[in-house]
C-alpha cells in the first residue's frame, strides 16, 4: 500500500520515515501526477501559506480537493491542519476546505511559546502520546459531523471527520507512531471498501 | 507537564521549514513580498548583507522598530540577526518574541574568541559553518540549525558550493575511520568528541542544515538542494535584483521542485536583471565574512 506525503515543504522526510516503520511505501508527492495509485495522503507540518500557494500554482489544490470529497483518506499535521480546515480565524489563504472545522493559526503564540507535553488519546490506547506544539494551531469549532480524539486546555487538538484526521501537534517529530498506525488503517479500511 | 525551549521544540522548528526559502528583508512591505512569493520565514535586517558589505563599519543588531513592523506585516517566522558572542543583542531578540535568531558572521563580531552560549536560551539558533568543524562547534554550543556560510552578499554561489561539500566530503571521511581514531580526529577538527563519534555512525548532521551566501538565482537555488542541502537562505539575491517578486516566487519553486529541470527551465524564464555579483578573489580576506566565528 502507498501513501502519499505531500513534499513542498516542510517536514515530510520525517513523516515519510514513520510511515516506513509502519511497513508502507511513501510517496513524495509534489505534482498532480504523484497522487495517482495512492491509498491516502499525509499533508506534513510547515508553513501553511507556503504549502497552500505552492499547490495553487502546481495545481494540486482541485485535485486533492476532489479526491477529499470522495473519501480519500487526508492526515493533516500542524500546518496540514490548517490546509483541511474549512475556516481559518483572519485569513483568507489559500486551503483544501475540506474539514467542517475553524483553525486558530500560531494559537499559542511565537515560537519561544513552543512545547511538548503527554497527553491522552484515547482512541489509540491507554498511554499518553507525547505531542510536540510548534507554532501550534487549535481548533477553535467543530462542526456537528466532527469527532473530537483529543483536547488539551478545553481546545480540540486531534479530530476526525470521516477519512479525514487533523492533527495540531507533530507525531513524526517522536518516535511513536500509533497516530500513524492509526492513519495506515483509515487507508487500509479505505482501498478495501 | 508543559516543557518549553527543548532541544526537540527549538530543532523541531527548523525542521518545518525544511524544503522551504528563507529571505532577508529589510521593510514590512519586503516582509509581504516575501511571504506572498511562499517564503517559509524571514529574516529581519536593517541592511541586506552586500549593502552592509557596501557601507562597511560596524554592523548591528537591526533597530528592534525595524524587527517588530516586520513581526506585525506577517504570520511566518520572523528571524533576526545578532552579533557573533553578542549575547545581550540575543537577549534584546528573544524578548521581542523573534523566532529564531542567527548569530550572524554578516554582522561585526562582537566577541573574538566566543561564541553564545545557545543552551541558556530559549528561542533557537542558527549559526554558520564553512567546515564540519565548526558546524559541530556551534551544536555542541546548542545551535539547532546549521547553515552555510558561503560568502554573504556577494551573488557567487561558489563558496556555498565549497563549503557544504566540504562539510559532507568529512562526513563521509568520518564514516570511513576505525573507532580508534574518531577521538584525534575530533581534536585536529575543534569539534566535540561525542558529536564525532555520532556522525562517523549515523553518517548526517544532527540538526537541519540550510545553503546560505551568495545564492541569486533559482538554478543555485536548486543546485544546492541537489546537492543536499535542506533549504535556502536568500540574502542580498531577492531584493538586489530587478523584480524582487517574480524572483522570489521562482526561487520558492526551484527550491520545491529542485529535482525537476522541465519546472526549472520553466520558472527561470523573464526574471529580469539578477543582482550585480562579485568575483571571490576580488574580495581581500578581510572583507571575507566566511572567515569570522571560531
Amino acid at each position: 500500500m502507498k501513501i502519499g506525503v505531500l513534499a513542498m515543504q516542510g517536514a515530510f522526510r520525517e513523516h515519510g520515515k514513520a510511515l516506513e516503520s509502519c511497513g508502507c511505501g511513501p510517496v513524495e508527492v509534489r505534482k498532480a501526477e504523484h497522487l495517482e495509485g495512492l491509498a491516502g495522503l499525509i499533508l506534513p507540518g510547515g508553513e501553511s501559506t507556503a504549502i497552500g500557494k505552492l499547490l495553487v500554482d502546481f495545481g494540486l489544490l482541485d485535485k486533492i480537493q476532489a479526491l477529499g470529497r470522495k473519501g480519500f483518506p487526508i492526515f493533516g499535521t500542524c500546518a496540514g491542519l490548517i490546509l483541511l480546515a474549512k475556516d481559518i480565524v483572519g485569513s483568507n489563504q489559500p486551503r483544501l476546505g475540506l474539514m467542517d472545522i475553524t483553525a486558530k493559526r500560531n494559537a499559542y503564540g511565537r515560537q519561544v511559546d513552543s512545547f511538548e507535553i503527554d497527553l491522552p488519546v484515547p482512541e489509540i490506547g491507554d498511554n499518553p502520546i507525547r505531542a510536540v506544539f510548534i507554532r501550534a494551531p487549535y481548533i477553535e469549532k467543530v462542526g456537528p459531523e466532527v469527532k473530537v480524539l483529543a483536547s488539551f486546555q478545553e481546545k480540540v487538538i486531534l479530530a476526525r471527520q470521516g477519512n479525514l484526521l487533523a492533527a495540531a501537534f507533530h507525531p513524526e517529530l517522536t518516535e511513536d507512531f500509533r497516530l500513524h498506525k492509526y492513519f495506515v488503517n483509515m487507508c487500509h479500511d479505505y482501498i478495501h471498501s | 507537564m508543559v516543557e518549553q525551549g527543548t532541544f526537540r521544540v527549538k530543532s523541531g522548528l527548523a525542521d518545518m521549514l525544511k524544503g522551504g526559502v528563507i529571505m532577508d528583508v529589510t521593510t514590512p512591505e519586503q516582509a509581504k513580498i516575501a511571504e506572498e512569493a511562499g517564503a517559509c520565514a524571514v529574516m529581519a535586517l536593517e541592511r541586506v548583507p552586500a549593502d552592509i558589505r557596501a557601507a562597511g563599519g560596524v554592523a548591528r543588531m537591526a533597530d528592534p522598530t525595524i524587527i517588530q513592523r516586520i513581526q506585525d506585516a506577517v504570520t511566518i517566522p520572523v528571524m533576526a540577526k545578532a552579533r557573533i558572542g553578542h549575547f545581550v543583542e540575543a537577549q534584546i531578540l528573544e524578548a521581542l518574541g523573534v523566532d529564531y535568531i542567527d548569530e550572524s558572521e554578516v554582522l561585526t563580531p562582537a566577541d573574538d574568541q566566543y561564541h553564545i552560549d545557545k543552551f541558556a536560551f530559549k528561542v533557537p539558533f542558527v549559526c554558520g559553518a564553512k567546515n564540519l568543524g565548526e558546524a559541530l562547534r556551534r551544536i555542541g554550543e546548542g545551535a539547532a540549525m546549521i547553515r552555510t556560510k558561503g560568502e554573504p552578499g556577494t551573488g557567487n554561489v561558489v563558496e556555498a558550493v565549497k563549503h557544504f561539500r566540504t562539510v559532507m566530503g568529512e562526513i563521509r571521511w568520518l564514516q570511513s575511520l576505525p573507532r580508534e581514531e574518531l577521538m584525534t580526529a575530533a581534536k585536529n577538527m575543534g569539534a566535540p568528541y561525542e558529536l564525532v563519534v555520532q556522525i562517523a555512525k549515523e553518517g548526517r548532521l544532527p540538526v537541519v542544515n540550510f545553503a546560505a551566501g551568495g545564492i541569486a538565482t533559482p538554478a543555485d537555488a536548486a543546485l544546492m538542494m541537489q546537492l543536499g542541502v535542506d533549504g535556502i537562505f536568500v540574502g542580498s539575491g531577492i531584493f538586489k535584483s530587478s523584480d524582487p517578486a517574480a524572483r522570489a516566487k521562482a526561487v520558492v519553486a526551484a527550491t520545491t521542485h529542485f529535482n525537476d529541470s522541465k519546472v526549472l527551465a520553466e520558472i527561470s524564464k523573464d526574471l529580469g536583471e539578477a543582482m550585480p555579483g562579485i568575483e571571490i578573489s576580488t574580495l581581500a580576506s578581510e572583507q571575507r565574512m566566511q572567515e569570522r566565528g571560531w
